[in-house]
């Protein structure tokens, strides 16, 4: 099919552009013409606030990339000039902190909606691929950014997170040398997580972004009833009846989520950023020492869930990367839930009770993990962290069974009001 | 465009092997910047291994050199500091260093290829601190058979004087052994496994 230029045959200046650019065609397949279903609720929010957190972190980050030195004798010392000598610059560097740790409560959130209404089955199954990817690279992001202030806490975070690599057997001490640039985390180490951070994985994660906006533009928006819109149009205008279009309606909707989004980020942005701890840690206020471990190594806060699974997988055979492995599932087996998924309906709102308890207990189950997996080791926190990873990974690996015997309620024909 | 008269398995196999040598050139074409990763010659240099001589050093003395950033302790036992291994060998926690703590040439009880030179990290296997040395002994303040060994002022854990890790403290394992090998008699190479004849 051939592509015909200007299809809208504008005129003007506008009709120039459209005969040598999509431009009028773009705006309306994806903004003034693309119609989403009029029944999206709270849960709706994320999506749009992950783009703006995205672009908080680019924008942020180009100004910071200004100012920050990756070498290892001056980075420390760059970080805290920013925060004291450059006008704004401790704003700024605020900004992308609590930035970092807003994206992951948005994605965390979304993705949550994602299970919540079913929006990864079919034919959404590419969509829900393409977030789990973004989710795969937003770890690595979040991790490379992590190391970069040079702090105590960055270096041995870093030292942890590379040396699980030396788990794997025969090539794993070759691994981290080679990862490393150096026999420690060093100069190298830190020179190249700066490139991964600031070229690498932010191309990586905008066009994984732009896949992910596109696939869903082609199939359409799910909604909290999991019913396709697309099934019953306006004969005459070809527009689904239970359809908006996302311009004016959502963009509109989504500010009064920006509005609130933002009332609760500056919150933290201006009275508490270093979220009590969390989002920036104490023992990273002083520089990377390779002979002084911080007292007890937590990840941030963001990967505590899957932190704790890791130190939940005892050793065995004499190798500790079960644990590992163990972790890495984790994150992979989100790939395979819109196959694992084989109830008849989408939305949790006509799944039947199994589906119910499931979710709740996996929610609940991921944010008890998660706190277990910052707190300092002992038999108690182990002992809870194996009851939730086996949890956790029930959750995906019975849904094939229960999402299949669960007792689903009739759809409607339309969404509901 | 007409495809009459087009030898099939003639296009097949063009296409395959166009296809193969370009596999091999982007493989090719990759290998310099995968190999860039590695530690440069600058660092390498800085990771070389240390050479040590050691005939200078008495006995019962402590020697300390600076291998990749960590020191390097190297002790020159006395046969009464050999004979207090086994004295303390029940407060041990690995006392047959069965653990991976040091290289699979290190087999001696003693943790030395020679057990008149014990070399190891001066690192604490808890959480990287250095310990101190405490050759002096009875010291009931360390514990009640103290038979001298190190001890780590950080969260107090202890070590015999083959690095073996007293029961009941932090660490968890035995002080790491890094590889070395000998020069001659007295020369000691920090970073190099022994050459294989």
């Amino acid at each position: 099919m051939a592509i015909t230029p200007n299809p809208y045959k504008t005129t003007g200046t506008l009709g120039w552009i459209d005969d040598r650019f999509p431009l009028t065609k773009m705006w309306k397949d994806h903004l003034a013409e693309y119609y989403a279903p009029k029944n999206f609720n709270f849960w709706y929010f994320f999506g749009s606030l992950a783009l703006l957190v995205l672009v908080n972190q680019l924008l942020t980050g180009i100004f910071l990339t200004m100012h920050y030195k990756p070498a290892a004798d001056m980075a420390f010392d760059s970080v805290e000039y920013i925060m004291r000598d450059v006008p704004w610059g401790n704003v700024i560097r605020y900004m992308h902190s609590t930035g970092a740790s807003a994206f992951f409560v948005v994605v965390f959130l979304h993705m949550f909606r994602g299970l919540l209404y079913g929006s990864y089955q079919k034919p959404r199954e590419l969509i829900w691929v393409f977030g789990a990817l973004i989710f795969l690279v937003l770890m690595a992001e979040a991790f490379c950014g992590y190391v970069l202030p040079w702090g105590n806490m960055s270096y041995w975070g870093a030292s942890v997170i590379i040396n699980l690599f030396g788990t794997i057997p025969f090539i794993g001490a070759d691994l981290v040398t080679w990862i490393q640039g150096d026999f420690v985390p060093s100069d190298a180490t830190l020179n190249r997580l700066f490139s991964l951070h600031v070229i690498a994985l932010p191309f990586v994660l905008v066009g994984l972004v732009a896949a992910h906006i596109l696939a869903l533009h082609e199939v359409g928006s799910n909604n909290p009833d999991g019913v396709e819109i697309k099934k019953n149009k306006d004969p005459k205008t070809g527009i689904p009846l239970d359809g908006i279009a996302f311009h004016p309606y959502y963009t509109v909707k989504d500010m009064v989520g920006v509005a609130g989004f933002l009332i609760i980020f500056c919150g933290v942005l201006f009275f508490a950023p270093d979220g009590g701890g969390y989002f920036l840690e104490a023992p990273n206020f002083t520089p990377a020492s390779q002979t002084n471990t911080p007292e007890h190594i937590t990840p941030a806060w963001y990967f505590g869930t899957y932190y704790a699974m890791l130190r939940a997988t005892p050793s065995f055979a004499g190798t500790q990367i079960w644990g590992v492995l163990v972790m890495g599932a984790a994150v992979v087996i989100l790939f395979f839930v819109p196959w694992l998924d084989k109830s008849k309906v989408k939305s949790i709102r006509y799944k039947g009770p199994l589906s119910k308890a499931a979710l709740t207990v996996f929610a609940i189950n991921f944010v008890i993990l998660n706190y277990y997996g910052l707190q300092p080791p002992s038999g108690t926190v182990t002992l809870i962290s194996q009851v939730g990873t086996v949890l956790y990974f029930a959750f995906f690996l019975l849904m094939p069974w229960y999402s299949k015997i669960d007792k689903t309620k009739p759809v409607p024909e339309r969404v509901t009001a | 465009m007409s495809n009459e008269g087009v030898d099939g398995s003639r296009r097949r196999f063009l296409t395959t092997a166009t296809s193969v040598v370009g596999a091999a050139g982007a493989a090719g074409a990759a290998w310099p910047f995968l190999a860039s990763l590695k530690p440069s010659a600058r660092a390498r240099a800085l990771g070389a291994p240390v050479i040590a001589d050691i005939s200078t050093l008495e006995p019962g003395m402590r020697a300390t050199y600076l291998w990749r950033g960590q020191p390097i302790w190297v002790v020159r036992r006395t046969p009464e500091m050999l004979a207090s291994l086994d004295a303390v060998k029940g407060d041990l926690l690995d006392p047959e260093s069965k653990a991976p703590q040091q290289p699979a040439y290190i087999t001696d009880k003693s943790r030395a290829i020679k057990p008149e030179f014990m070399v190891m990290k001066g690192v604490c296997t808890h959480l990287g601190c250095s310990p101190t040395m405490r050759a002096d002994h009875p010291a009931p303040e360390i514990a009640p058979n103290w038979q001298g060994g190190f001890f780590c002022p950080c969260h107090g854990s202890k070590f015999d004087l083959a690095g073996r890790v007293y029961k009941g403290v932090p660490a968890p394992s035995n002080i790491v052994i890094p590889p070395h090998r000998y020069d001659g008699d007295t020369v000691l190479v920090i970073g190099e496994d022994p050459k294989t004849a």
